[in-house]
């Protein structure tokens, strides 16, 4: 098989990529529900239902897209400078831990608006640090900034895991491991009445919408763009490439950290080590099949967050095992992956 | 200071090294002959997982223990073929790929597991493989236990050292997948295929990735449980940095790394007040810290994660 380059790249096509990124992997998977003995009709109707069935699930299902548009906002900030930021799950939880343990007690005499701004700036500058640090390995020593943050996020879910057995573990809860509780009053206000979801959603939306101003309108995003495109070509152009590679990585852990934040300061109000179920990991898939567009990466947390509700609803009423989502998830990754090529190359007869 | 010795003179640390340095062997192996091939397979944390799976899966089922090994090697060698279908065929980049082939071949491995296998209270166990006492030697002090008295797949895993040096140093083929990784113009100007020569080495390099995963299920432990892979395969990949590309250094890299694992995890009973997550971050923070130390003077192979498309520079 022989590849030559498109003259230019359609928006049609980047488009119709992910979505059929996503078909491929619901095929596949249909096979796999198949053979657990459920048919895969019922199966995804029942995902469908319990993800965008009712009111309630609807709500649910926008909660669980909100750190996942934090960390896939992260992830295509990175991946387009090509900082390979493989460490959200850690950042994620280094966020969640400052906000907890900022406020417990500390910040709770402030007024709320000016306390939480101020929890949200402290979480995504501790991780925004957290992704500095392997970035500054790369640019000094060379060292792969992939395997370093990968093997941060073990490092810092055990850091997470001493602290909640330890000075920030709360003493009412039984003996359970889990954190201090925020103070009620630094709790994000709820967007719908009596559901989970919250204003996180808004200020997701907001980051969604200032990334994506800052990459099409603003010379760092030109910079960022023409890192990632071709460091040496950048470099020649002037642009100070190991500082351009430092802002990324700012940017980048720190969204990813306040995914962390405002998922305390939303739905759970405290840290526990299991609170989250790969939403770094995801972040990337996420990112992917935006094909690293901001306005992408919302629709994609949205669909994403879909399928992990509703596999867990749809789990529940046939007995599909619920990892099904996450089949369905690395399927649409790898889909999508090949789809993108074939929106730069075309196949040579 | 004492209980540093003491836990050094324990006869049962220098047994320990050699079992939890297998996993390690199979796994730094598979992700160097991927490399010197050229190609970067962070897939390997997944494979592990899947080998560990298939392997365990196939002796719960009823084959031979060596059966379950093949079993896992077969599965192992699918996701190799894939990753090497993405990222050598399609030329996708090898980071991002790597990483879907981690999260689906785990993902796969839950699934099935959870679809197959009744699960009570406690997950269901085989009977793994048992250490071969070798008669006379395995009665030496000290050395006998560490040396002599493993399970066959860590003399396995042995062998597969010199047998991987010795190929890749000494026969046609060995030059040929070094060739595919320094300079892939030079393979197709010899007339051979430089994208077969890589899936080839990708797929053999992920049989022995989820061989090293199904030695957690069928002789380190005998049941299956999610994330028993704890991140060994980044580590893995890790060590293949420190090891310079070498299987001789990656055999030393790995059983250092499992002398200090073997020591923590005694250390972490002899000083019982200080929190066991300090001692359970060591060998990550050991890895990142080996990583620095020797990233200036790696010898990096010339075209590691450079896909090669003919007539393309």
């Amino acid at each position: 098989m022989q590849f030559e380059r498109r003259a230019d790249v359609s928006v049609t096509l980047l488009v119709v990529a992910p979505l059929a990124a996503i078909a491929v992997a619901l095929l596949l998977c249909a096979g796999l529900i198949a053979a657990a003995g459920v048919s895969p009709i019922t199966a995804y109707g029942e995902m469908l239902r319990g993800a965008l069935g009712s009111r309630l699930s609807i709500t649910e299902t926008l909660t669980r897209a909100i750190p996942l548009i934090f960390t896939g906002l992260a992830a295509a900030v990175a991946f387009r400078a090509r900082v390979w930021n493989i460490g959200g799950e850690g950042q994620f939880y280094i966020g969640a831990l400052v906000t907890a343990g900022l406020g417990h007690s500390l910040f709770a005499s402030l007024p709320a608006p000016i306390a939480i701004s101020l929890l949200l700036a402290v979480s995504a500058i501790c991780g925004a640090l957290l992704l500095m640090a392997p970035v500054a390995l790369r640019l000094r020593f060379g060292v792969d900034e992939v395997v370093v943050t990968l093997l941060m996020n073990f490092i810092v879910l055990l850091f997470v895991g001493l602290m909640v057995e330890g000075p920030l573990k709360d003493p009412m809860a039984f003996g359970w491991p889990q954190s201090v509780p925020v103070d009620p009053s630094l709790r994000l206000p709820r967007l719908v009445p009596r559901t989970r979801l919250h204003i996180g959603f808004l200020v997701a939306l907001v980051a969604a919408l200032t990334v994506w101003i800052v990459q099409a309108r603003t010379v760092f995003g030109t910079e960022m763009r023409a890192a990632g495109l071709s460091p040496r070509a950048a470099a020649f152009a002037g642009i100070p490439l190991p500082r351009i590679l430092m802002s990324v990585a700012f940017l980048s852990g720190g969204l990813a950290a306040l995914a962390g934040s405002v998922e305390v300061l939303g739905p759970t109000g405290y840290v526990t080590t299991t609170m989250s179920p790969g939403f770094g990991y995801a972040g990337i898939v996420v990112a992917m099949l935006a094909a690293l567009h901001p306005a992408g990466v919302v629709a994609a947390a949205i669909f994403i967050a879909t399928v992990f509700v509703g596999a867990d609803a749809m789990s529940r009423a046939t007995g599909v095992p619920s990892f099904i989502a996450d089949v369905i998830m690395s399927v649409s990754l790898l889909a999508m992956l090949t789809a993108l090529l074939f929106t730069t190359y075309r196949i040579k007869r | 200071m004492n209980t540093t010795l003491d836990i050094l003179a324990s006869a049962s640390l220098w047994a320990a090294v050699l079992r939890i340095a297998t996993p390690l062997i199979f796994g730094v192996l598979g992700a160097l002959i991927c490399e010197r091939a050229g190609v970067l397979n962070l897939g390997i944390e997944g494979i592990m997982t899947m080998g560990a799976m298939s392997g365990w899966l196939t002796v719960y089922w009823g084959g031979s223990l060596w059966f379950g090994l093949l079993a896992a090697a077969l599965s192992g060698m699918a996701f190799g073929w894939l990753h090497a279908k993405l990222t050598v065929s399609l030329g996708l980049s090898q980071h991002v790929t790597g990483l879907g082939i981690t999260l689906l071949a785990a993902s796969l491995s839950y699934y099935l597991y959870r679809m197959w296998v009744q699960v009570g209270d406690l997950p269901p166990t085989i009977t793994p493989f048992e250490p071969i006492r070798f008669p006379v030697l395995s009665d030496l002090p000290f050395l006998g236990e560490a040396l002599f008295a493993q399970t066959a797949p860590t003399y396995l895993a042995l062998a597969f050292v010199a047998l991987t040096a010795w190929i890749l140093a000494r026969t046609p083929l060995g030059l040929a997948v070094r060739m595919a990784g320094e300079n892939p113009h030079a393979v197709d100007a010899q007339g051979l295929n430089p994208l077969a020569i890589r899936t080839g080495a990708v797929m053999a390099g992920s049989a022995l990735m989820a061989v090293g995963g199904a030695f957690l299920t069928m002789a380190a432990f005998n049941s299956f449980f999610p994330t028993m892979v704890q991140g060994r395969g980044w580590i893995c990949i890790a060590l293949v940095v420190f090891a310079s590309w070498q299987p001789g250094k990656a055999l030393i890299g790995a059983l250092l790394f499992a002398l200090f694992d073997a020591f923590q995890l005694r250390l972490q009973t002899a000083i019982p007040g200080a929190p066991y997550q300090l001692f359970l971050m060591a060998p990550y923070v050991l890895s990142i810290l080996a990583l620095v130390l020797v990233a200036r003077r790696a010898r990096v192979p010339e075209a590691l994660m450079q896909p090669y498309r003919r007539g393309e520079r």
